[in-house]
């Protein structure tokens, strides 16, 4: 294994080399190089193996367009699959490991599985496995799939920096156009940011600008300075992978090895593409062989990191292009030899080329350096809906000329001369952009000899060669897209930027068409892949989708409150760190023996005001608002135009023209949102207010036998009495100097009393209404009870003892259908056939025999005649201390009168239970009106 | 991310806005007999244009509605109109 | 049709796949066929196939716009699956299912369908209440099911986050066993060629631009070919059936959006099954490739924009690494779009359109995939035998004037 390396060049450090390891050996590099420099520096030929045959694969390509050097990275205990060598800079201690490969990728135990390769070419997996069944065969072939391997390890460090900009004008590509427009732009005081995908800024420049009589590195340097001189921002190691609508430009940013980048959301003015163009591969037989390399990157490799690919290379090449860095690579030593490409021509050698064999005559060599004409790379342009022409010249597919929002330079422009690239950029930065100059690039089509000898690669990475592409036609998946996913050409990591014009090329020669009329292939981000955690910026865990806390949460955690998430809120189930269901059932007994305090301050409260408020609200609900008198409560559904009860909820006529619409707690965005669509569609948007106040007031509910006795020693204004504040009434007052509101409402079915007050005296609040319920030897009581307590009243819960099919009358709320005089919202909806329909499910309750638990919530009731099937299902079932077991269920009304019995199913269990009503406490309600 | 501008509060993220309906429909007077198919066509029936179209959305953060126009496929804003210039 | 074998296929791998034969014509189209069928995804070739293999109606043409299998059939993310609460929609998805479960061997295709389960977490508590009810419907619509403890859903998807401090922390699980995955271009490939093979015309690259009508009849379409005349006329366009409708001057109960879909690189195996977390919004499968192909909610904006967009890719990544963050380092190779269909209820509309000779598959919004043998069976037996087959009559378009919608989100809280 000889060193590669010069003595002298490249952009790399010699004052510090670093090690690292390539499976299981120890190797030394620069500052400044990538792995795969590296490695071709040591010598090391093989560096991986292809997927599906296990092919020996060598480096390819110098950055993104590498289908080969695919390593798992271990850097810092931390493991990185599917790296790039030829993007990754080394580090010290970096640990890389060839992916598909076993042991390693020099000797991989799998490399036999190449001799089937017969049997196995385009569509195979479609034509077999068919006998005796595919599950036979999967785990098998599974087993095989995949290249890298994924740390399973929860990974804790992967929030990654979000960033939002914006600029005047975003130029992708750091080459001499790129920088040559950025400083156009930034000189004509646009702001301009600049990005770039390597750590050194220069593109294609070092590999042919000293050709062109151009230093570089001052040039560059001299860009550079002026384009921050004028005020330009310059984004290195950044990826543009994406344009998306509205000129929103994703970038990831490098941070580092292992690090997870940042994401820029960039909106930029204008896009200025400067993203250069790919060399292509040219097909010949065994041209996969390790040591058969694109040109360019020879030509990257000797100008970045000063490696010689070989130093005895044949080059085959279709275009002028090509010519300068056969020049330089020449100059450095190389003894290149240019050969033609004929038909016929083979690679030699097994592991790694030895020459090519033309016909009889072998021509030894120690690479193969292929250059099969550029192609820009028009990928951005693509995902932004830029249109591409056909150029015969320069045989690719270019951009057709620019947008407002959008131009194209340099050799993603297909301007690959490099005088011709910086005029062209300079007048696109400086806004008075040119058309594209005429070429001086010549290039002939190296036609692809369809049925030509030998197993002549098309994609290295997949394994497609020209007779899978030859299968693919003769089978008439000739479409591009068929073409693709028959064959998988250009589904690699490298998304087809080294197989796609050689596939398209083959596919154009066996159908005798020009390339432009067998297709184009689709662009799609990103344009190289990017890891998920990119998306992953300070929303996580807790702060993905973030709960609503209380006001009062300070206040239940001192009583030990156990804190649940309930449609979106954090509220107490329960309070004290004792047995679950001990302590829910001894609050809920406790609420119905004396009283419990209970935070209800997620509960609703939107605010309607005006002169129309009454009669929008008597449009938005179904029953009827207009008679509700000021001061008075009315308990009401909300339904959707489709007529289902979207909510319920009480609502309170403050005065003539001013309500508080009171909606459940999950729903009050959602109810918002409703009420405001409704307000300004069909009404005078001046007449009517919509406020929500939902969290500007804090409310505790006081509930139970005892509940105006705790209120009642609390100093404040509301007479309390029966007859003078009975059953949904609503009273203001205050307490103290602080403004009090008390609604007589009750969702336990006792007497209760929602006192609120503005959020700020929550405190207050609560510590008065705990003090004097602690004489009264009154407690406070969390969700889980309450849930209980309504339960037992057959109070339901809109969306648990609901459904999306659930009409007001199923829960016994007909009058309004019937009788309601105004229209309303839903109205037409609740005579429908299926709205009429005898069989629809109604609300009931479900009573167990004596001395059997309670039934599991989502247990359906079945009937067995004609066949099994569902009846209805449990919505909500307790243990009640106060009443048993007790269960709400919507169930299909032919089979839900009282006093039937029925089959419940649960998890293959069948019980049988009676049909009872779903009030199971006080169904007078003398309770309520106590 | 695409930028919807509401005429009251200006440009920002779509995620702010809420789609409404398809402008021009009116709520039939159901005080009147009103057919099922007529009914239905109110609740269900869209144009779902291709192209060039004109929605109701509402900028939840200040909560008005609008008329916004912009083209389906290539998701160019054409306009934002408060309602009440509408005349919707 | 040459069938495949193992004897064809070890023939031909000796002779370079020299004698392998066209898996579908590109025929001219004729004048005038008994059914024109619009658009030729899965849904499309698969009615052309059914009514030409179980009703003997062979004169057929099946025109597509693009190439075959382009358009939802070829952008979905390849879930098969009948966990459904409503007897309709069980019904329907399961003889989806029961057909894919043949459907290599009567192809004589292998569309790789892949029964690795479908699990759908649940989070808490009150989820687990609902999972239940899931449960039990599945079971007495006589779907398999398994009701799965946390301890069991790790046994069968390590990777998942099983920390106490995760957002969603994992309580349990329904899974149904055959669930799974299919691949997506072999059934439509695999449909294509059993069709053609059957007489079936398949014409790519052929637009159509108007129908033609005659006293009230759809009677044949215009397309980029030329006049096409039929008896009968299908449109199975998917996300373009509002355009189509509004062609024959009617309109849908469909607003139409792009769904995105993700794939990362291959990697080796880490999820043996398909997981769906409807809290979260995300549903993840890997591929027998090794890729890991993931999905979540519609965009925000009814669009027929093909493509996707950032909003979405936040949320439905976000949401994955907060269940799956052992995949934070994982890569995105590739995410695209396809244009749906969502009808008010999320189910579909399959059988007469209200006008005379034309019919519709459509509406199958996020899940058309899944449903491709049955779409295809259904709408080929409703339009050969005038009547609906008991399992499509729910889904006739009427419904939405009977007011008998059939929208599972309403009781399982499980997206579509």
């Amino acid at each position: 294994m000889t060193t590669r390396r010069l003595n002298s060049g490249g952009l790399i450090d010699r004052s510090k080399p670093i090690s690292f390891w390539f499976d299981g050996k120890t190797y030394e590099g620069f500052e400044g190089d990538t792995l795969a420099s590296a490695l071709l520096a040591n010598g090391v030929s093989i560096v991986g193996r292809s997927f599906k045959y296990h092919r020996p694969r060598g480096v390819w390509s110098a950055w993104v367009d590498e289908p080969n050097a695919i390593m798992n990275i271990r850097l810092n205990g931390k493991e990185q699959p599917n790296c790039l060598a030829t993007t990754t800079y080394i580090e010290e201690g970096m640990a890389a490991r060839s992916v598909n490969a076993f042991p390693t990728a020099k000797y991989d135990i799998k490399g036999g599985l190449d001799l089937f390769h017969r049997f196995l070419g385009a569509g195979f997996y479609y034509k077999t496995f068919i006998w005796p069944d595919w599950h036979l065969f999967e785990p098998a072939i599974r087993k095989m799939a995949g290249l890298g391997a994924v740390d399973r390890e929860v990974l804790e460090d992967f929030q990654s920096a979000q960033n939002h900009a914006k600029c005047d004008v975003l130029v992708v590509g750091g080459g001499a156009a790129g920088l040559t427009a950025a400083r156009a732009a930034a000189e004509a005081g646009k702001d301009v940011v600049l990005v770039d995908d390597q750590r050194v800024l220069g593109g294609s420049l070092y590999r042919c600008g000293a050709t062109a009589d151009i230093d570089p590195d001052e040039w560059v340097a001299a860009q550079k300075t002026a384009i921050e001189n004028a005020g330009g921002r310059i984004l290195t190691h950044t990826t543009a992978y994406g344009v998306y609508d509205h000129g929103l430009v994703a970038l990831v940013q490098s941070q580092g090895f292992g690090r997870a980048p940042a994401l820029w959301r960039m909106r930029a003015g204008q896009v200025i593409m400067a993203t250069g163009a790919l060399d292509r591969p040219i097909t010949f037989a065994k041209n996969d062989l390790p040591g058969t390399m694109s040109l360019n990157a020879a030509g990257e490799y000797l100008a970045r990191y000063g490696v010689m690919a070989a130093n005895k290379p044949l080059v085959m090449r279709n275009n002028s292009h090509a010519s300068a860095t056969i020049e330089n690579l020449r100059a450095a030593g190389s003894k290149v030899e240019e050969i033609d490409h004929v038909d016929g021509i083979t690679n030699q050698g097994r592991k790694h080329t030895t020459g090519l064999r033309i016909g009889k005559d072998q021509i030894d060599a120690d690479g193969v350096l292929v250059s099969g004409g550029l192609t820009p790379l028009v990928h951005l342009w693509r995902h932004a809906g830029g249109k591409l022409d056909w150029c015969e010249t320069r045989q690719a597919f270019v951009p057709k000329p620019a947008t407002d929002a959008m131009i194209a330079i340099g050799a993603a422009n297909g301007t690959y001369d490099l005088a011709q690239a910086i005029e062209e950029a300079e007048a696109a930065g400086k806004g008075t952009p040119i058309d594209r100059p005429s070429t001086t690039y010549t290039t002939t089509l190296i036609d692809t000899k369809p049925h030509s000898k030998g197993r002549q690669w098309i994609d290295f990475q997949h394994d497609v060669t020209l007779k899978d592409i030859e299968v693919a036609a003769r089978e008439n998946y000739v479409s591009v897209e068929h073409l693709k996913r028959y064959t998988t050409l250009g589904m690699a990591f490298d998304q087809g930027k080294t197989s796609n014009m050689a596939g398209l090329t083959a596919m154009a020669a066996l159908r005798g068409k020009p390339i432009p009329q067998v297709g184009t292939t689709t662009f799609r981000p990103p344009f190289v892949p990017v890891p998920l955690e990119i998306y992953h910026g300070a929303k996580t865990k807790q702060l993905w989708s973030p709960v609503k806390r209380l006001p009062l949460e300070d206040k239940h955690r001192d009583l030990d409150a156990a804190f649940c998430e309930y449609g979106g809120w954090l509220r107490p189930g329960w309070y004290g760190s004792g047995d679950r269901d001990a302590t829910i059932q001894k609050e809920a007994k406790a609420a119905r023996d004396t009283a419990g305090i209970f935070d209800g301050s997620t509960l609703g409260k939107i605010e309607v005001m005006g002169p129309d408020a009454e009669a929008f609200l008597n449009f938005v609900y179904y029953n009827t608002i207009k008679s509700l008198k000021p001061g008075g409560i009315r308990y009401g559904f909300m339904l959707t135009e489709g007529g289902i009860v979207y909510d319920d909820g009480v609502v309170t006529r403050v005065d003539q023209n001013r309500f508080i619409v009171s909606c459940s707690s999950s729903h009050v965005d959602g109810v918002r949102t409703h009420l405001e669509a409704w307000r300004q569609d069909g009404n005078d948007p001046d007449r009517i207010f919509v406020h929500d106040q939902t969290t500007a007031w804090a409310t505790v509910t006081v509930t139970g036998p005892k509940a105006r006795d705790v209120l009642s020693s609390l100093d404040t204004t509301i007479d309390l009495a029966p007859d003078a504040f009975p059953h949904m009434t609503f009273r203001e007052g205050t307490m103290g100097a602080i403004p009090l509101r008390i609604a007589r409402v009750s969702f336990s079915g006792d007497l209760s009393y929602e006192v609120s007050v503005p959020t700020g005296h929550a405190e207050t609040l609560w510590n008065a209404i705990t003090a004097a319920g602690k004489e009264q030897g009154v407690s406070p009581i969390g969700l889980e009870a309450m849930s209980i307590l309504r339960a037992e009243k057959g109070f339901i819960i809109i969306g648990k003892d609901t459904d999306g099919e659930t009409m007001p009358h199923d829960l016994g709320f007909t009058i309004p259908r019937a009788k309601k005089k105004a229209a309303f919202i839903g109205d037409r909806s609740l005579h429908t056939e299926k709205a009429n329909a005898d069989d629809r499910k109604v609300l009931v309750g479900l009573s167990v025999p004596d001395g059997e638990p309670p039934l599991a919530t989502g247990a359906h009731a079945f009937t067995e005649t004609p066949t099994r099937r569902s009846l209805g299902y449990v919505t909500s079932s307790y243990q009640s201390p106060n009443v048993g077991p007790i269960a709400l269920a919507i169930i299909e009304a032919p089979h839900a009168k009282v006093g039937d019995t029925i089959k419940i199913w649960h998890k293959e269990e069948v019980r049988e239970v009676t049909i009872c009503d779903p009030c199971r406490f006080d169904s007078e309600g003398g309770r309520l009106h106590a | 991310m695409q930028i919807f501008t509401c005429p009251f509060c200006g440009p920002r993220d779509e995620r702010e806005f809420h789609f409404i309906a398809e402008a021009g429909k009116t709520r039939p007077d159901t005080l009147n007999q009103i057919s099922d198919e007529d009914w239905a066509a109110y609740l269900h029936s869209h144009r779902n244009e291709k192209g060039h179209v004109r929605e109701i959305w509402m900028h939840t953060t200040c909560g008005e509605l609008f008329l916004l126009e912009r083209d389906s496929v290539t998701m160019e804003v054409l306009g934002s109109t408060a309602l009440r210039e509408a005349g919707q | 049709m040459k069938r495949y074998s193992a004897w064809q296929l070890f023939r031909e791998g000796l002779r370079g796949g020299k004698g392998w034969g066209m898996a579908w014509r590109t025929p001219k189209p004729k004048k005038q066929y008994d059914v024109v069928i619009i658009g030729a995804g899965g849904h499309g070739l698969s009615t052309a196939y059914y009514l030409a293999k179980n009703h003997g109606i062979t004169d057929i043409a099946v025109i597509e716009k693009g190439w075959l299998g382009g358009g939802n059939t070829g952008r979905n993310t390849t879930a098969i699956r009948s966990n459904y609460f409503y007897p309709e929609s069980a019904q329907l998805y399961d003889l989806s299912v029961r057909l894919y479960e043949g459907l290599s061997k009567d192809l004589n295709y292998n569309v790789m369908f892949s029964q690795r389960g479908m699990m759908v977490l649940a989070h808490s508590e009150p989820e687990m209440e609902m999972a239940a009810r899931q449960y039990n419907a599945m079971r007495l619509n006589g779907i398999d099911a398994e009701f799965l403890d946390a301890k069991e859903v790790r046994k069968r998807a390590p990777i998942l986050n099983y920390r106490d401090d995760a957002r969603y922390p994992i309580h349990g699980a329904v899974n149904q066993p055959r669930g799974g995955t299919g691949r997506h271009d072999a059934v439509a490939w695999g449909y294509a060629r059993a069709a053609d093979a059957l007489g079936v015309d398949i014409i790519q690259n052929c637009e159509v631009t108007d129908f033609l009508m005659e006293g009230g009849r759809c009677v044949g379409v215009n397309t980029a070919f030329g006049e096409i005349r039929s008896g009968m006329v299908a449109a199975t366009v998917a996300g373009h059936s509002s355009v189509i409708a509004g062609m024959a001057g009617f309109k849908l109960p469909i607003h139409s959006y792009a769904l995105q879909a993700f794939v990362s690189e291959p990697y080796k195996p880490v999820l043996d099954t398909v997981v769906l977390s409807p809290a979260v919004g995300t549903y993840i499968s890997q591929s027998d490739k090794g890729g890991l192909v993931f999905g979540g909610a519609l965009d925000r904006v009814p669009s027929y924009g093909q493509r996707g967009n950032m909003p979405v890719q936040e949320a439905v990544i976000g949401g994955l690494l907060e269940f799956m963050p052992a995949l934070s380092k994982v890569k995105l190779l590739r995410h695209w779009g396809g244009i749906v269909d969502v009808t008010p209820d999320s189910s579909p509309i399959i059988g007469p359109s209200g006008v005379d000779g034309l019919y519709l598959n459509c509406g199958w919004g996020t899940g058309g995939f899944k449903a491709i043998p049955a779409g295809g069976y259904l709408l080929a037996h409703r339009m050969a035998t005038g009547q609906h087959h008991e399992i499509s009559r729910p889904f006739d378009l009427d419904r939405f004037t009977t007011g008998r919608l059939i929208d599972e989100s309403a009781a399982s809280g499980i997206a579509h």
